[in-house]
């Protein structure tokens, strides 16, 4: 176990982290902001990776793939927000998750429907299919990379629309008391489409830079759901701050879990054991992770302010 | 006026009666299998083939008019047992046939065989049905689960493969797989990693691999796990390094997700599409032209499965009641197979042979699995001797 | 106490299910029994979860855990050779009581999406530790090697074991509607809709919930036990979250906070996807819409929709 393997296992967190933020960032802002459980948050990330991935197979450019996935994966969004997904606002989460629910298996099988069962083809585009030294002795791959810093670009934007822009106040006020915005004669109906479209979107970056990386097939988005769901109540609901934080906690321990439970429990366990016990121990972690913070602070690390 | 209506409760009565007679001379199957969800790909593998076996027999399996009942078993042993009980008690089928996973078939077959139904297994390989738990009316057209790594594991010790490093998934089959391996694998084993059933990312593996420096990587990644373990693997340009043997993983299911990432993988099966036989010929060919794609094992199982039974009525002359005739028909394994000519050992689980795989690029472009070479001549799997049937 | 048209969809639903056995022995179709058997055991899952989700408000995403361990508690013995119902059903009942308290004790300092996540993860870590467990065959499972022994009854009899399981179902949903309009009911039905006003009252609610979480635990428990001897089969699937959404589906579908509403949702859910995927492979297109439309338009869900319904009472 030398100061390199810990350094490149750490990148690996750091960018499981990033891809886990992409997802984690759209579902916290639908929750934190118009209170909705939206468990079709993985539905869409797989619409998107089902969209770009077919555009990019057709036409060989993961740019064309990627130009047409979001704005598709915003509309299609935006459409289930109209026609689902408005009534329940005032509802229970209950409704909310059992409304989700349906649309869950409706996705999944249309999907299945236009593309069958069989996992789609994906390669990583050829322009990133290369290694980069990051450093002295760690190779990395270039697409890998690039997630990293696609991921943290995206934080830094939300940041700046939430915080620094006339649309974020919006978004932020609505949050904390919707009927005063409404009287105030904003169009909140408009804006909470918007948003849950915005979150739409980033659920489809999140889906099309996982594509090339992972399996596209019906049932994708319910496999990381429970990682974002674990993510966004660590974090804090409706933070972005959190968000962050919390998937890059969960990336660097799920990933170092993986890495070095094992050899560590071998030492004290005696390898036969360690050979059982790391593995279950090591997927239970970030469950593990989440009873701890939750014990100490109920809602979240950075839970957002309502009134 | 009662009398009439006893008239005409008594015509429905023999009506239905009349029916159920008719319907005896139907055969009829029950083939259970997965068809919604992420693995209903393989569903449609082995239901396409059951389809195409039905079609070549001209829709009679045994010369009697056939009836073939699709239940879908989500993956789940509950509702595949459910599943069976409805064919078994609601359509009253004499054969129930499929099933892809053990856990399922270990709900399931027990059942079926004892309530007098023959248990035609056309994928899970449980071991507990090789030995212990063996029965007069089950019969497997698959494999037991260890055979096809033990077959890799034989090939790596006779080409003196060492410094191994293994990955599977943790769970039963996964540690099945290994335990396979190992008992025909001798030599040094770096290390032997277990990961999380369903897991996406391997990077951090991939790391772990790369700082154990093997000369080997041999895995059990069946399915999605296969196609997200092999894309990294590749990405990470780990297989010119380290060259990558697996079980399950590279197959005619996940090829078409994998394309060139899956060049130079060596698997161990004992059928291949290339396989060379009349039988086999005439399948492959047909399957392509009627459902546009390339069949794989499951299916191969599968359409074996309906042929056997074919075999069996047959040679009892279409008497369903005649069981110990069907028995004694199946157990001489007197079908054209697709993989050949075959023997049955005492525990109704095929004697075969394994062959080495590699992936390679076709004649049309496409990446298919190539038949390099036997690696077991007739191959008995390692639980028969448990079996009280003699 | 109960208006009139709610008595008589009761007792017509109780009718439907007592005959069913002679009703599957006249129509020759035995296997409509064992459905509805099915059908009733997981309605006293549904009916358990709905006396903390429907009257408490408390989301349990875990619940199938109790699913799990009370089906472990019948199958594990009966490996090692105990037979004896009485034996393995109490004990189904209170491992999962116990879990429930554990469970419960760290959950309910949570409230929301956070008490949500931490019951799901609690039933995630019972479930990889079912797989993890090799000697009881991680997640192949195992057989079950006989049904509970009880004194006079012989499960194995099919039509003796649906008629105990419908006396469990019956009995149960007696004693939940006493219950909840017993002075505990009252207090867990208040502390959903103002917990901040039961407290300055006077009201331990952390205990009343955590007692409701409890019971519910160990009723589910014993669905669990019924479960595997349903099957004939243990598998740690029975503690999958998807398990628990199922479960939640059925009492949402049915009507939350009802008691008789579960047992609707149950029935509708599981004869639905038998029916449905009888008729197709996408049968799940047809079910997602269904219950988006349900939720949409059927506000106290089936149960709602029925005649007699509309008075107060819950």
């Amino acid at each position: 176990m030398t100061a390199l393997l810990v350094a490149e296992q750490c990148l690996n967190g750091l960018q499981l982290g990033v891809m886990l933020f992409l997802m984690a960032a759209g579902l916290t802002l639908v929750f934190g902001i118009m209170n909705l459980v939206n468990l079709a948050h993985g539905s869409l990330y797989m619409v998107g990776a089902y969209l770009a991935t077919a555009v990019f197979n057709w036409s060989g450019s993961f740019l064309l793939g990627v130009l047409f996935a979001l704005p598709a994966t915003l509309a299609i969004g935006m459409l289930v927000e109209v026609i689902a997904l408005r009534r329940l606002y005032e509802r229970d989460h209950l409704d909310q998750v059992l409304a989700t629910f349906g649309l869950i298996l409706f996705f999944n099988e249309a999907v299945a429907i236009v593309w069958g069962r069989t996992a789609l083809f994906t390669r990583v585009p050829s322009a990133l299919t290369g290694h980069i030294m990051v450093l002295p002795g760690v190779s990395y791959p270039a697409y890998r990379a690039v997630i990293i810093l696609v991921g943290l670009a995206v934080a830094l934007v939300l940041y700046v629309l939430v915080s620094r822009t006339r649309l974020g106040m919006l978004i932020r006020a609505g949050a904390s008391n919707r009927t005063m915005v409404a009287a105030l004669g904003v169009n909140i109906r408009l804006l909470y489409t918007l948003v849950f479209g915005f979150g739409a979107a980033l659920a489809a970056l999140g889906g099309l830079m996982a594509g090339p990386i992972y399996n596209v097939q019906p049932g994708m988005g319910e496999e990381i759901l429970i990682q974002v769901l674990v993510v966004i109540v660590i974090g804090g609901i409706g933070s972005i701050r959190g968000a962050l934080v919390g998937a890059v906690v969960v990336g660097m321990v799920d990933t170092l879990g993986r890495a070095f439970l094992k050899p560590l429990l071998s030492t004290t366990l005696g390898p036969v054991a360690a050979q059982s016990a790391g593995p279950a121990l090591a997927s239970m972690l970030i469950y593990l992770l989440m009873a701890a913070v939750l014990f100490f602070r109920p809602r979240g690390l950075f839970p957002a302010v309502r009134s | 006026m009662r009398t009439p209506r006893i008239a005409v409760v008594l015509l429905l009565i023999a009506g239905c009666l009349a029916s159920q007679a008719r319907a005896a001379e139907t055969l009829k199957i029950g083939f259970i299998t997965t068809l919604s969800g992420p693995q209903g790909v393989i569903g449609k593998h082995m239901k396409d083939s059951v389809e195409l076996a039905l079609d070549h027999l001209g829709r009679k399996v045994g010369g009697l008019e056939t009836e073939v009942t699709y239940g879908d078993d989500q993956a789940k042993p509950d509702v595949g047992k459910q599943v069976a009980d409805e064919m078994l008690k609601k359509h009253r089928v004499n054969f129930v046939a499929g099933v892809i996973w053990s856990s399922v078939l270990l709900a399931v077959a027990p059942t079926v065989t004892a309530s007098g139904t023959f248990m035609i297994d056309t994928n899970a390989g449980a071991h507990e049905f090789a030995g212990k738990q063996c029965h007069e009316l089950f019969f497997a057209t698959s494999w037991q689960n260890d055979q096809t790594p033990e077959a890799m594991g034989k090939h790596m010790q006779d080409q003196g493969v060492t410094d191994v490093y293994v990955l599977a998934p943790n769970y039963a089959a996964g540690k099945d797989m290994v335990t396979g391996f190992k008992r025909f694998f001798k030599n040094r084993i770096v290390d032997e990693v277990y990961t999380k059933f369903g897991q996406q990312d391997y990077q951090a593996e991939i790391s772990q691999i790369r700082a154990a420096n093997p000369k080997a990587v041999f895995v059990f990644y069946p399915g999605g796990m296969g196609i997200q373990f092999v894309k990294q693997y590749v990405q990470a340009g780990l297989r010119e390094q380290y060259p990558l043997y697996s079980v399950y993983t590279v197959d005619e299911v996940t090829l078409p997700a994998l394309g060139d990432a899956a060049l130079g993988s060596w698997e161990t099966r004992y059928w291949s599409p290339d396989l060379k036989n009349e039988a086999n010929a005439k399948y492959v060919g047909d399957f392509r032209k009627k459902f546009g794609y390339t069949p794989s094992y499951y299916g191969a199982q599968s359409y074996d499965g309906i042929l056997l039974i074919d075999s069996a009525v047959r040679a009892v002359k279409g008497d369903l009641s005649n069981k110990k005739g069907m028995i004694a028909a199946m157990s001489r394994a007197d079908f054209r197979s697709t993989r050949g000519k075959f023997t049955y050992n005492t525990n109704h689980f095929p004697i075969q042979n394994f062959y080495l795989l590699k992936a390679v690029k076709g004649g049309s472009g496409e990446v298919e699995m190539q038949i390099q070479k036997t690696v077991f001549e007739n191959h008995k799997d390692a639980y028969y001797q448990e079996c009280p049937m003699k | 106490m109960i208006s009139r048209g709610r008595a008589v969809v009761l007792l017509a639903g109780f009718l439907v299910l007592a005959v069913v056995p002679a009703v599957a022995a006249m129509l020759n179709e035995p296997f409509y029994l064992d459905l509805f058997r099915r059908i009733m055991i997981f309605a006293i899952a549904a009916v358990s979860l709905d006396l903390i989700l429907g009257y408490g408000g408390m989301v349990s995403f875990g619940h199938a855990a109790y699913l799990g361990i009370g089906a472990y508690a019948v199958a594990v013995p009966a490996f090692y050779g105990i037979e004896s119902g009485l034996v393995q059903w109490t004990l189904a009942v209170l491992a999962s009581a116990a879990a429930a308290l554990v469970i419960g004790a760290v959950s309910l300092r949570t409230t929301g999406m956070s008490f949500i996540m931490i019951t799901l993860a609690f039933a995630q870590m019972f479930y990889y530790l079912g797989i993890s467990i090799n000697a009881w065959g991680g997640d192949d499972g195992m057989r079950l090697a006989r049904r509970s022994r009880l004194p006079a009854l012989d499960l194995a009899d099919a039509t003796v074991f649906y008629y105990v399981v419908l006396a469990i179902l019956v009995g149960l949903l007696w004693l939940g509607h006493r219950l909840v309009h017993a002075r505990f009911g009252a207090v867990i039905r208040a502390s959903r809709s103002n917990e901040t006003r039961m407290r300055a009252i006077g009201f331990s609610t952390f205990r009343y919930k955590l007692a409701a979480f409890v019971l519910a635990g160990a009723v589910c428990g014993l669905a669990g036990a019924l479960l595997t001897n349903q099957t004939d089969y243990l598998t740690p699937s029975y503690m999958h979250w998807t398990r628990s959404g199922e479960i939640m589906v059925m009492v949402i579908l049915g009507g939350m906070g009802t008691l008789v509403g579960p047992v609707l949702g149950a029935a509708a859910y599981l004869l639905l996807e038998d029916v449905l995927s009888a008729w197709t492979v996408h049968w799940q297109i047809v079910l997602g819409p269904l219950l988006v439309l349900v939720v949409l338009y059927a506000r106290r869900g089936l149960y709602g929709l029925l005649p007699g319904s509309a008075s107060r009472d819950g």
